[in-house]
């Protein structure tokens, strides 16, 4: 069965093909061959030097989580849910990366932090920081080499290549990049592979619309296959939650994947913020992902309809969905629509657009990583006060390493893949209390310390429960005592980390020491002089380069794409 | 190559991102149209000629990249010695 629909995706691709492909690795291992000559301080290494432009950094910022598995995975949800699938852009990831730039890049730019668990350990001190360090590292690791595993599989299906073959040449690939250019490598990457990516799937998308009729045409052929207006309107979307009564599928979606999942996710994962932090000024730093939120809202018709498409043009994913078969994997939605639509040409943009997608997943992991443990395990706590060129280089080393784990974790991912799915779901909670420690720590000058790690460790084992307790969101480790099962799951715990930290922190605040006022410039909002939020020459930004502005129009944007699709 | 030369640095220039992607997606375009043109080995459903059609439109998003770095060039300030990349345009 799984072998028969991998040898149906096989593609034809001929030697114009593997030309494009082969253009795109060179042009990428000449960017870190370039990038090599910008880096000559750590922090040029780690943040580029604090000194790209917005429009950059924005695009960098969309295209670290444009990942293979965000591609494939958003158009198999397209495919097998159709519309509601819009949630995961329009309420899971806008309106928090708007909140990210007006409300708390001020405080990541602002008090010079060079990683977000830095921010930690300067407001909460060595608790939360180890906490937040080590699970994301951690954490970075295991995506890394889910991500390689994921490429060298794709690979080994669509060209016939050798697993292994193909698993160690791109883990050389990203090495040599991030090795050699650091984050300048890594973020220029990312901003050209947003562009081969958009190459591939616009036409694509277009194609395929053209096949089925237009928008039209594919509101009529899912009509016709059943479920219609459950796949053609973003509301209540209980498909998409697996939750049954639309009232609560609503709450799920506007507290769960809107509040607590995707502002845990956006304002806090370093392997997005760092992006940021790579700008020239704070205003520019606040413009990364608000920039980035304007892209980022228009991807959901080059990833979900094509899954929709897919749906109804593609004979195995339509029969798979009118038999609901249990055993088809959607996640190959995408590659049977290429198969069937893509010719020679088109079809080397498309597969490049792929791989390059997989390695800036990757790149970005091994990038975050490196700086977070170079900067926050290694100068912090096992070897200090040394020169800068002696942390630049345990970033090099720190690179090779994530690189050889990650090949690790590659290899063990495809003996135990199920395993690596429930670690990822785990590591998942951690980022769930995140967002409250830090939103509640930036405006309550009182949070003390201990309350920190109390929260974030409290709000975890609160996800952790939920998941364990519910039917199926840890897969045999649930003993499914509440009837929660699939995203609406983990709606629920991502809800339960945030009320739990919440109120863990307050209570353990009023038992506990408040930190010294004056040790907290930069990082509370009541004790942060206003100038500090802002640069010298904001007033004569241009209406275009304000952020405030820019996310306005974004905002009135995406909710106009809500009621359109409603 | 790059035509961004603000005096005394050449760097900044050919390590501009805009003038890479316009030449990534440059050759990408003028691949494409000549594959479009002279047909492929893949049979699939060609009521579009998508080769032609999306290699012309990246030829377009090329030449707009390249006329934006050439118009608003990168300036490196006199004293950022290591750190290039301000970008004039945007930040």
């Amino acid at each position: 069965m799984v072998l028969a629909a991998e040898s149906q995706l096989r593609l034809d691709a001929n030697w114009v093909d593997y030309l494009l492909v082969a253009i795109y690795f060179a042009v990428v291992l000449g960017i870190g061959l370039m990038a090599r000559r910008s880096v000559s301080t750590s922090l040029d290494f780690f943040l580029s030097g604090r000194s790209l432009p917005a429009w950059v950094t924005g695009l960098a910022f969309i295209a670290a989580n444009l990942g293979a598995v965000e591609i494939m995975g958003m158009s198999a949800n397209g495919a097998q849910f159709g519309i509601p699938t819009v949630h995961y852009f329009w309420v899971g990831a806008v309106p928090a990366m708007l909140f990210l730039g007006i409300v708390m890049m001020p405080f990541y730019y602002g008090s010079k932090v060079r990683s977000v668990p830095e921010f930690m350990r300067r407001r909460f001190g060595t608790g939360a920081h180890l906490v937040n360090a080590l699970s994301f590292a951690i954490a970075q690791l295991l995506i890394a080499g889910i991500n390689l595993f994921l490429l060298a599989k794709i690979v080994n299906i669509l060209l016939g290549l050798n697993l292994y073959v193909s698993l160690v040449v791109a883990a050389i690939v990203v090495l040599s990049y991030i090795t050699l250019g650091g984050l300048s490598a890594a973020i220029y990457n990312e901003v050209l592979q947003f562009f081969v990516i958009v190459a591939a799937l616009l036409p694509l998308t277009l194609v395929g619309l053209h096949k089925v009729g237009g928008y039209g045409g594919l509101k009529d052929k899912i009509t016709s296959a059943g479920d219609g207006p459950a796949q053609l309107s973003s509301w209540p979307g209980t498909n998409l939650t697996g939750i049954e009564s639309e009232v609560l599928s609503v709450i799920g979606i506007v507290f769960g994947l809107g509040f607590v999942l995707s502002f845990g996710y956006w304002t806090t994962n370093f392997v997005e913020v760092q992006r940021a932090m790579a700008s020239s000024s704070i205003s520019a730093a606040q413009r990364s992902p608000i920039i980035g939120s304007f892209p980022k809202m228009f991807v959901p018709f080059l990833v979900i309809f094509p899954g929709m498409i897919a749906a109804v043009a593609v004979s195995e994913v339509a029969d798979a969905k009118a038999s609901a078969d249990p055993n088809f994997d959607y996640n190959n939605s995408l590659l049977y629509l290429i198969r069937d639509l893509l010719p020679n040409g088109m079809l080397g943009i498309a597969i490049a657009g792929l791989l390059a997608s997989f390695m800036a997943g990757m790149a970005a992991n091994v990038s975050a990583f490196n700086t977070v443990f170079s900067y926050d395990l290694w100068e912090t706590y096992v070897v200090k006060d040394r020169t800068d060129d002696y942390y630049l280089r345990v970033g090099r080393i720190a690179t090779v390493g994530a690189t050889v784990v990650a090949i690790g974790t590659a290899l063990f991912a495809q003996n135990y893949q199920n395993i690596m799915n429930y670690l990822q779901t785990l590591f998942g909670f951690f980022n769930a209390p995140l967002f409250a420690t830090f939103i509640l720590g930036m405006f309550w000058k009182r949070m003390s310390a201990t309350a920190g790690w109390a929260g974030l460790v409290s709000g975890t084992a609160g996800a952790v429960l939920v998941a364990v307790l519910s039917e199926d969101a840890l897969g045999p480790m649930s003993i499914g005592v509440i009837g929660l099962a699939g995203q609406g799951a983990s709606f629920v715990a991502a809800g339960v980390a945030f009320v739990v930290d919440i109120v863990v922190s307050i209570v353990v605040t009023m038992v506990t020491p408040p930190r010294v006022e004056s040790e907290l410039r930069g990082l509370v909002w009541s004790l942060t002089p206003k100038e500090d939020f802002h640069d010298a020459d904001e007033g004569r930004l241009a209406w275009y380069q304000q952020p405030t502005k820019l996310a306005t129009i974004s905002g009135v944007m995406v909710v106009a794409l809500n009621i359109i699709f409603w | 190559m790059a035509g961004s030369k603000p005096t005394e640095r050449r760097r900044a220039g050919l390590f501009d991102i805009r003038v890479i992607i316009a030449g990534l997606l440059g050759v990408y375009g003028v691949i494409l149209v000549l594959t479009g043109l002279l047909g492929t080995d893949n049979d699939v459903d060609n009521a579009t000629n998508i080769n032609l059609l999306g290699g012309g439109l990246m030829i377009v998003v090329s030449v707009a990249f390249f006329l934006w770095a050439r118009i608003r060039p990168i300036v490196v300030p006199a004293e950022a010695e290591a750190g290039e990349e301000r970008g004039a345009s945007e930040a």
